[in-house]
């Protein structure tokens, strides 16, 4: 089992070293990344979202649906946490 | 936590310290805006505060906030973002648009307002789940 779960491990660590050679360089300002929507948000962010902090302005304004996702996701970590670690427990305190 | 890892110099160490922390929990949410911060730092500010008091006082400090009690917390929270998200639409706005607010302000500082609102709203959430976890590690092993 453990040889065999080695064949597909090589196979995509092949396949992702080759596709890591088509990235752009770091910081490379002509990346798309660093040309579709980053240089709206530096020049126009602090007057668009009346937050002096970029980061701020960006996680809470421009991309709030990202946040309240990322919101939901730890909401569902701590219910998680509660119904699996948490289960003798709520026995002992006759909720279940 | 049945037994805390109480002693004198803990408990006046940790009385000392509680209220900076929450007032420093409550500066990095309402100030992030303007300084590197945010509802899931200031929120973990603020659960910090509240595990360190578990820590060196037990149950019996009074600062149990039970785990029903920290889910209600956790659920509050996102439901003040998709609650602020969804005055958007009732106001004639898009979804998490909160320049669609009657605000009686200009759009940046609306948008401002509504950012603020869904940090608070992230900080409860972030608070109540740190807190809720940390309970369910120390009572499941308690119970064991």
């Amino acid at each position: 089992m453990f040889r065999l779960s080695l064949v597909p491990l090589v196979v995509l660590g092949a396949l992702l070293m080759t596709a890591a050679g088509g990235l752009p360089p770091v910081g490379d300002p002509e990346s798309p990344a660093a040309t579709h929507v980053s240089p709206r948000y530096i020049s126009r962010g602090p007057e668009e979202t009346g937050a002096t902090n970029l980061v701020t302005g960006v996680l809470a304004d421009y991309r709030s649906y990202d946040t309240l996702g990322e919101t939901a996701v730890i909401c569902a970590a701590g219910l998680a946490c509660w119904l699996i670690l948490g289960a003798r427990w709520r026995e002992d305190g006759g909720a279940q | 936590m049945k037994l805390a890892f109480g002693s004198p110099a803990l408990d006046a160490a940790s009385r000392l310290m509680t209220p900076f922390m929450l007032m420093f929990g409550a500066y990095v949410v309402v100030h992030g805006h303007d300084s590197p911060g945010g509802g899931f730092q200031g929120g973990v500010i603020i659960a910090a505060c509240i595990i360190l008091v578990r820590l060196v006082r037990g149950r019996a400090g009074g600062w149990m906030l039970a785990p029903e009690r920290a889910l209600a917390f956790a659920c509050a929270g996102l439901g003040i973002f998709i609650g602020v998200g969804l005055l958007g639409p009732i106001f004639g706005g898009n979804f998490l648009d909160y320049s669609a607010l009657p605000l009686l302000l200009e759009a940046p500082k609306a948008r401002a307002a509504g950012s603020m609102a869904i940090e608070i709203g992230v900080a409860v959430t972030v608070t109540g789940v740190l807190s809720l976890i940390f309970d369910a590690l120390v009572e499941a092993r308690d119970d064991g």
